[in-house]
């Protein structure tokens, strides 16, 4: 492989360089790129092909394709970066299927002028990610656009996956008297980001739950291959989670707040700031509709694995014409858990 | 987190609830006011009214910032922003409350103007420091809570002689407003047959960050000149459940009292420093229009003439829209506890937190946002 890599005059300055218009214009300067940070980064076969496209063999059975694009700002942030954020975001969205991810591909938007060393640390927080979850990066892109187009960098990212046999989740199929379970805390995601960009600095800094799913869900589906929803409450958070599934299945929920946890310092933040945790994003949580009479078996097979070992039972689904998501608060009156609208924005008084 | 469990308590709740069940007088009745938008919001968001007895009624009052805000100052904000091209720092909520004809501040930023969310006052002295080729105005709202911030970057402002800042006033003052409410006195035939019945209001809840700062005395009226106990109460749940038992105490024993819920936090003077501050960098307007309230004497502040230079309003000579609100909306009368929420021909049909026509619909401190996303399913039982 070394041998078809082309010497390059001088090494790409990856301690103080910054990306180049050229970077992005398909000549030398990009092939430079793409060779000394993604290939190096991400090294497989599929890659080292150096092809525009990559030749992928799959098992047989029903592919989930999902793609996201990521443009979070700040870049960093405690707990992850854009890059792992990418990796894992688009991994979770193939796994609620309840399948098994195979293949990713990335496309990179650049800004000019953004620090090559900036780059390559996001690169290689993608590469850990997809490493970690071992899935290869198999194709990818990447553009340069003038500087003040772009907000240093976007990501996108595609996934494919498998499902197994015998496994059909989707968001359409709640019943009344399912059991809807949380594999965890709400809101560090969200908390953290959102601290970070507004400089609001705390004696524990909040880090974002960022981690990929699959592996807690291929331990899902093997203990209760009839789970009938599985959704990570990611933007809008798990308000949004529960409302899209109560519309797509024409059924109602009923929660007990007491029941959802949510970690200490993102309470007192979200206090602070006066923000729901019940509406902030996650991305290392999921959400599991399966039937009442599995709901032990599921919970069990949850706290069995790291990622989800603060599972807990929420609440159920109830037969409501108005779709409703309904909250028993911990003071014994309910609430509406409503869709957000607009964005979630802090009080003034 | 002990401070907030403690306030948050569910079965101290239901022993608190249980004791109002307990010790209300069933042929009366307690049409008790939460003048605050935190407390209509905490009594939405804990369903505390589901733990009350019929005899116990709650009326939301005017107390958010962002519903007071008459639709001409948000006009008169969109007009200075795509005007002077400055860059416009307002409060989030601010940002989707209709001024004439719908238009917005989001509208406005879509159709190019430099308007900025910020949280607090002086991230916009930050913006102004960091941008000195751009001028800079700070949409400065609320009550007396939000007003001390304001008064220290424009004391801020001037010790730096940062030319490119300037803040739009609209801070605004409760006890004024609750004197309006009061004089609109319901016990008339006429203001009964006015209110449709919403009628009396027995007592109120006071203010809970507000009288941080202006402390329990600036409430003695409410009680000596207009007959009815107040009770100051924080924002947690349990600080509004144990208000509501403590106004139904006084009103039992027949008492007219204003009393202080809210003792970790607020005393009888308030906070004088803060109150100096106030003093020192603004000056009271003779006459300031409230969404609902109508014109209001000596309801609201203005910038003092030292600090003019930091004053949008001089420096832009801002002007004078008179805006009338959507024909349908009744945001007046639910500001003045007149008509509850579901009571509005427009409440969650053409009226929703995505599509708000009146203010009441934008912010969660607003009533009907409040009933919208918290109550809805009561109102489907119901129809
Ligand atoms: S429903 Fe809308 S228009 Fe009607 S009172 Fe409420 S905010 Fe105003």
């Amino acid at each position: 492989m070394s041998s078809r890599r082309e010497a390059y005059a001088r090494k790409l300055d990856l301690a103080r360089g910054c990306v180049e218009i050229g970077h992005g214009g398909g000549g030398r300067a990009m092939a430079q790129l793409i060779e000394e940070l993604f290939l190096a980064a991400f090294d497989n076969d599929w890659l080292r092909a150096q092809d525009d496209c990559a030749r992928l063999t799959v098992p047989t059975g029903r592919l989930v394709m999902a793609t996201d694009s990521h443009v979070v700002s700040p870049l960093f942030f405690p707990g992850g970066d854009i890059g792992c954020l990418s990796v894992h975001g688009t991994l979770n969205d193939v796994a609620m299927a309840g399948a098994r991810p195979l293949y990713l591909a990335a496309g990179f938007i650049l800004e000019e002028g953004f620090p090559l060393a900036d780059l390559k640390r996001i690169v290689e927080s993608m590469a850990r990610a997809a490493r970690d979850a071992e899935v290869p990066i198999v194709t990818g892109d990447t553009k340069v656009v003038e500087r003040g187009k772009g907000d240093g960098v976007f990501i996108t990212t595609t996934g494919i996956g498998v499902i197994p046999a015998g496994v059909d989740i989707s968001a359409n199929r709640a019943r009344p008297g399912d059991a809807v379970l949380l594999s965890g805390s709400l809101g560090e995601h969200g908390m953290a980001v959102l601290a970070q960009r507004e400089n609001l600095s705390f004696d524990a800094p909040i880090e974002s739950d960022s981690a990929a799913l699959h592996g807690l869900v291929a331990t899902m589906v093997t203990a209760v291959p009839d789970i009938h929803c599985l959704r990570d409450p990611t933007r809008g958070g798990l308000s949004s989670a529960l409302n899209e599934i109560a519309r797509q299945s024409g059924v109602g929920m009923r929660l007990r707040e007491a029941a959802i946890p949510v970690k200490e310092p993102v309470r007192a933040l979200c206090e602070f700031l006066g923000l729901d945790p019940l509406y902030v994003a996650n991305e290392g949580k999921l959400l599991a509709i399966c039937p009442a009479e599995a709901a032990d078996t599921l919970l069990a097979a949850m706290r069995a694995h790291p990622l989800g070992r603060e599972a807990t039972l929420i609440g159920e689904v109830v037969a409501d014409p108005h779709g409703f998501v309904e909250m028993e608060t911990v003071f014994g009156g309910r609430r509406l858990v409503d869709w957000l609208s607009g964005e979630q924005l802090p009080r003034i008084c | 987190m002990k401070y907030l469990d403690e306030f948050r308590d569910g079965r101290l709740a239901q022993g608190l609830a249980a004791r109002i069940r307990r010790e209300i007088e069933p042929d009366r009745r307690y049409a008790l006011m939460e003048f605050c938008g935190g407390h209509t919001h905490a009594i939405c968001r804990y369903g505390i009214e589901d733990l009350l007895p019929a005899e116990v009624r709650l009326i939301h009052g005017p107390g958010c910032p962002v519903c007071v805000l008459p639709s001409g100052r948000l006009q008169a904000a969109i007009d200075l922003v795509e005007r002077e091209r400055v860059i416009l720092c307002s409060y989030g909520d601010l940002l989707r409350v209709p001024g004439a004809q719908g238009d917005t501040l989001l509208k406005a930023k879509a159709r190019g103007a430099d308007v900025r969310m910020v949280y607090s006052v002086s991230d916009a002295l930050e913006i102004a420091r960091a941008q000195p080729d751009r001028s800079v105005v700070f949409f400065a709202i609320g009550f007396e809570t939000t007003t001390p911030p304001t008064a220290v970057v424009l004391r801020q402002a001037r010790r730096e002689e940062l030319g490119n800042f300037s803040v739009y006033c609209n801070h605004v003052l409760t006890p004024p407003a609750l004197r309006a409410l009061l004089a609109t006195d319901f016990s008339s035939p006429h203001q009964e047959a006015a209110t449709r019945g919403a009628g009396v209001v027995n007592g109120f809840i006071g203010p809970a960050h507000v009288s941080t700062i202006i402390g329990t005395r600036a409430y003695e009226f409410v009680a000596t000149e207009y007959r009815r106990p107040l009770v100051i109460a924080g924002f947690e749940p349990l600080d509004v459940l144990q208000s509501i038992l403590m106004l139904v105490r006084q009103l039992n024993a027949g008492e007219v009292r204003v009393e202080n819920e809210y003792t970790r936090a607020v005393g009888a003077e308030g906070n004088r420093k803060a109150q100096q501050l106030m003093e020192e960098v603004f000056e009271i307007r003779p006459s300031f229009e409230w969404r609902g309230l109508g014109e209001l004497p000596n309801s609201a502040l203005a910038i003092r003439p030292e600090f003019a230079d930091w004053d949008a309003e001089r420096r832009f000579a801002v002007p004078a829209i008179q805006a009338s609100d959507h024909k349908a909306c009744a945001c007046g009368e639910v500001l003045r506890g007149v008509k509850r929420p579901e009571e509005c021909k427009v409440f969650a049909t053409a009226c929703t937190p995505d599509h708000p026509l009146g203010s009441c619909m934008v912010s969660a401190e607003g009533a009907c946002a409040a009933h919208y996303h918290y109550g809805r399913f009561r109102q489907a039982v119901a129809s």
